[in-house]
C-alpha cells in the first residue's frame, strides 16, 4: 500500500515547460483520475510517478521517501500503456509472469500467480496464445494481467481504454473499478475523457497545460467547479454559460442579471471585497427545468432542436440574444421544435464565475 | 471492358520499363548460370580450337575426389619395424601407391592431403585436386568464423550507436565509412597494415608489448594469413551490418523497452526479452546475408595474397576464376561455381528452415 505526493513538481523538455508546479496528494488505496485535453501534460506527469520522465524541479514521495532519483524498478509500480505494450513474442502466460521471470520467482508460484491473475481478468483460456490472436480488448487485459500478478503497491495507467470500442470501454470500466475494490491498491489513472474521470475516479485533477485546476470528488467537480475551465470540462452535454452583470447587494450576497434573465440573487463566491462587474454565470443542462410560465422563468427562448436518447432528450434553446442554451429534460416531456419554453433552476445550483 | 484494356496497357508499360533490367538479368545472371552448368559438364578450354566433349561428372570427379589410405610401416626381414636414425617409423612412399600402381588403380593421380598416425600405421586422406579440397575447407572456415564475429560485432555496434548520445552521429559515420571504400582501396591499405618489416599493425603491437611481440608476415605467413583476411573483411562490412542492425532495433516500439523498465529488467534481461526477439527477422537476414557475402569471398584474396602463402588463403570463388581464365579450364571453372552455388543454397536453405518462424 502506498502514499504518493507530488510536491511543486516541474518538467521541462527542453525550454518548453509541460508541467508547472503541480502538487498534489495521492492517499493510500485511493483512485485518482488525471484529466484534461490533450497535451496538457497527464501522461508526462503519470510517467515521472513512473520514473520513466526525470524530474526537473520539485519533489516526488512514495510513501513518504523521496523518489525522484529512483529507476522505475525500485518505486513498486506497474504501469498499463495505452498501446498496451505488450510483447509480441510471448504468450499469453509468459506476457503476464514477465515481472516474475523477471524477478526469478520459482516456477510453481509464478504458475499460481498466473493462474491467479487470469482468473480475476477471466482470460484462463487464452494463456496460450500469442498477442496476435488476440482482441483489443482480450490485448488490454494482458497488460492489465502483468501489472497486477506483481501485486504491486501503486499501478498506474495511461489511456488504458481509449483504444477499445464504445461497448468494451463500460466493460473494462466496471471491470478496472471492481478490480480497485478487489486489489485495494492506489491507482492512478489518466485519461482526457470526463465520462471515465468520473466514473472511475475517487479524485480527479483536473489539469490544463500543465497545470492543476481542481482537485476533488467527481460530485464536487460537477457541483463546484473551481473555475470556467473545469466548468466546462466536466460534464455532458458542457455547461450552459451566460454573461451577466453583477452588482453587489451586501458582503454575501451579489445580484446577477442580463437583458435576457431576471435579476437573480446569489450567494457572494467571491469573498470580500472584490466583486467582479462582469462574469459568467453556469447553469448544467441537467439542472434546467422546463416551465410553461413563460414570464416567471428565469429564461425563455425557441427551442431548435429536440434529441431524443431515450432515457432523457436534449433541447437546444435559443435565447432572446441569440445564444444557446442546452437543457437535458425528462423523456416524458412534449416539447417541438419552434415552441417557446421558460428554464429554471434552483438557484443554489448555478455558479458564478469572475468574466477571463 | 476498358477497365480491362487499361489494365493491360498499364501492364504494357510496366513490362517495357522493367524490360531493359530483365535482359540484363538474363544476359548476365540467368544465362551464365546455365551456360555454367552445361560447360562444367564438358572439357572446354577457354580457348581452344578442339571442339568440347561432353564428359559427364569427371570434372566434379576430378574436383571432389576422396580417398583414404593406410599405410603400414616398412619391415626389414626379419617382420620388425623399420625405424630411422632419429626413431621415427619408415613408410613406403604415398607416390607408390598413387603412380601406376597396378593393386590401387582408383588411387591414380590422387595427392596427399592430410596424414595421421594411428598405431604404427599412417592414414593418409587422399585427394584428387589438394588446392579445391583446401579452398573448400578455408571458404568454410571463412564463413564460419565471419559469420559470427561480424554479425556479433556489427549488433554491438548497432546497440552502442542506437543511444541517444551527443555526436552519435558522427560515430555512426566512422563506423560506416569503410562500406564506401572501395576492396582494391580497402586490400591495398591493408596490405600496408599488415606488412611483416613495418606495418601498422607490427608497430602498434611492438609498441602496446614494449617490443615483447616480434613483427609478424601477416599475410606471408600460412598461420595467420587467413586470419587477417578475416580481420579486413570485418572491418570492411562490419558497418553495413550495423546499419541494418540498426533498423531492426529502430523497429522495436520504445513502450516495450518502458514496460521492461518498469516490470524491473536488468539491462541483460532488457536484452534477451525485449531487443533480441524484436530482432529475429532482422537477425535472420543479417545472417542469410553475411553467408552468402562470405561465400563470394574473392578480392581481397586476389589482391592480398593470390590464395598463398601455401594455399592457405585459397577460396572457392578464387579457384573458380583461377582455373577458368588464368589457366583457361573453364569446365573447371565452372564445375568449381557450380559446387559452391549448391553449398551456399543448401546452407541457405538450412538456415531459412533453423531460422523458421515457428509460431505464426
Ligand atoms: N519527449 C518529449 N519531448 C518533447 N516534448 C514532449 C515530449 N513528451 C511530451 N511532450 C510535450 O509535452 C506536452 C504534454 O504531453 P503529454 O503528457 O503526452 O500530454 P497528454 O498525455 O496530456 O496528452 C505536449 O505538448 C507534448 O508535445
Ligand atoms: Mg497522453
Amino acid at each position: 500500500m502506498a502514499t504518493i505526493q507530488l510536491k511543486n513538481l516541474c518538467k521541462s523538455f527542453g525550454d518548453v515547460e509541460v508541467i508547472r508546479n503541480v502538487d498534489i496528494e495521492i492517499g493510500d488505496g485511493e483512485f485518482v483520475v488525471f484529466v484534461g485535453p490533450s497535451g496538457c501534460g497527464k501522461s508526462t506527469l503519470l510517467r515521472m510517478i513512473a520514473g520513466l520522465e526525470d524530474i526537473t524541479s520539485g519533489t516526488m514521495e512514495i510513501d513518504g521517501a523521496v523518489v525522484n532519483e529512483l529507476p522505475p524498478r525500485q518505486r513498486g509500480v506497474a504501469m498499463v500503456f495505452q498501446n498496451y505494450a505488450i510483447f509480441p513474442h510471448m504468450t499469453v502466460r509468459e506476457n503476464i509472469g514477465f515481472g516474475l521471470t523477471i524477478a526469478g520467482t520459482p516456477k510453481k508460484e509464478k504458475t499460481r500467480k498466473v493462474q491467479e491473475a487470469a482468473k480475476i481478468l477471466q482470460m484462463e483460456h487464452l494463456l496460450e496464445r500469442r498477442p496476435s490472436q488476440l482482441s483489443g480488448g482480450q490485448r488490454q487485459r494482458v497488460a492489465i494481467g502483468r501489472a497486477i500478478v506483481r501485486d504491486p503497491a501503486v499501478f498506474l495507467f495511461d489511456e488504458p481504454l481509449s483504444n477499445l470500442d464504445a461497448a468494451l470501454r463500460l466493460d473494462m470500466r466496471m471491470e478496472l473499478t471492481k478490480l480497485h475494490k478487489q486489489l485495494g491498491a492506489t491507482m492512478v489513472y489518466v485519461t482526457h475523457d470526463q465520462v471515465e474521470a468520473m466514473t472511475l475516479a475517487d479524485k480527479v485533477v483536473v489539469l490544463r497545460d500543465g497545470t492543476v485546476q481542481q482537485i476533488g470528488a467527481p460530485m464536487e467537480l460537477f457541483r463546484k467547479p473551481a473555475n470556467l475551465f473545469v466548468a466546462g470540462f466536466i460534464g455532458s452535454p458542457p455547461m450552459n454559460f451566460l454573461d451577466v452583470e453583477i452588482s453587489p447587494v451586501d458582503a454575501h450576497t451579489v445580484t446577477v442579471r442580463n437583458e435576457m434573465l431576471l435579476p437573480l440573487k446569489l450567494p457572494n463566491p467571491f469573498g470580500g471585497e472584490h466583486i467582479a462587474a462582469h462574469g459568467k454565470l453556469g447553469v448544467r443542462p441537467q439542472y434546467l427545468r422546463l416551465s410553461k410560465d413563460i414570464a416567471g422563468s428565469f429564461l425563455s427562448g425557441e427551442i431548435t432542436i429536440v434529441e431524443r436518447l431515450g432515457s432523457e432528450t436534449l433541447i437546444d434553446v435559443t435565447i432572446a440574444d441569440g445564444s444557446n442554451v442546452i437543457a437535458v429534460i425528462d423523456e416524458s416531456e412534449q416539447v417541438a421544435p419552434g415552441e417557446t419554453v421558460g428554464l429554471s433552476f434552483e438557484i443554489d445550483r448555478a455558479v458564478l464565475f469572475p468574466a477571463e | 471492358m476498358r477497365a480491362r484494356s487499361r489494365l493491360t496497357q498499364s501492364n504494357l508499360a510496366g513490362w517495357s520499363f522493367a524490360l531493359p533490367g530483365l535482359a540484363l538479368v538474363a544476359v548476365f545472371i540467368i544465362l551464365p548460370f546455365f551456360v555454367g552448368i552445361g560447360l562444367s559438364l564438358t572439357n572446354q578450354r577457354l580457348i581452344s580450337p578442339n571442339p568440347a566433349q561432353f564428359v559427364g561428372l569427371e570434372n566434379y570427379r576430378n574436383l571432389m575426389g576422396l580417398s583414404v589410405l593406410t599405410i603400414e610401416p616398412e619391415r626389414d626381414a626379419a617382420g620388425a619395424i623399420v625405424r630411422d636414425d632419429a626413431g621415427a617409423i619408415e613408410y613406403p612412399r604415398v607416390r607408390t601407391f598413387t603412380r601406376n600402381n597396378p593393386d590401387y588403380p582408383h588411387l591414380q593421380g590422387m595427392r596427399e592431403w592430410i596424414s595421421w598416425q594411428s598405431r604404427e600405421n599412417r592414414v593418409v586422406l587422399l585427394a584428387s585436386d589438394v588446392v579445391f579440397m583446401k579452398a573448400l575447407v578455408n571458404t568454410i572456415i571463412f564463413v564460419a568464423v565471419i559469420v559470427p564475429v561480424q554479425g556479433g560485432l556489427a549488433l554491438v555496434l548497432a546497440l552502442l550507436i542506437n543511444q541517444r548520445l551527443p555526436a552519435i552521429t558522427l560515430f555512426r559515420a566512422i563506423y560506416f565509412m569503410p562500406v564506401v571504400i572501395s576492396v582494391v582501396v580497402v586490400s591495398i591499405l591493408w596490405r600496408l597494415i599488415y606488412d611483416g618489416d613495418n606495418g601498422l599493425l607490427n608497430n602498434l603491437l611492438g609498441l602496446i608489448s614494449f617490443g615483447l611481440i616480434p613483427p609478424i608476415d601477416w599475410l606471408g605467413n600460412p598461420d595467420t594469413a587467413l586470419g587477417a583476411i578475416i580481420g579486413v573483411s570485418v572491418w570492411h562490412s562490419v558497418g553495413f551490418h550495423m546499419v541494418i542492425w540498426l533498423a531492426g532495433l529502430q523497429t522495436i516500439p520504445p513502450s516495450l523497452y518502458e514496460a521492461a523498465a518498469i516490470e524491473g529488467a536488468s539491462k541483460w534481461q532488457t536484452f534477451r526479452y525485449v531487443t533480441w526477439p524484436g530482432l529475429r527477422n532482422t537477425a535472420v537476414l543479417v545472417l542469410i546475408v553475411i553467408t552468402m557475402q562470405a561465400f563470394e569471398l574473392f578480392a581481397k584474396v586476389d589482391l592480398m595474397t593470390k590464395g598463398g602463402p601455401l594455399d592457405s588463403t585459397q577460396t572457392i570463388v578464387f579457384q573458380a576464376v583461377e582455373r577458368g581464365f588464368r589457366t583457361q579450364d573453364i569446365a573447371t571453372g565452372s564445375a568449381i561455381s557450380v559446387i559452391g552455388f549448391v553449398l551456399v543454397l543448401s546452407i541457405s536453405l538450412t538456415q531459412r528452415y533453423l531460422t523458421r518462424s515457428r509460431h505464426e
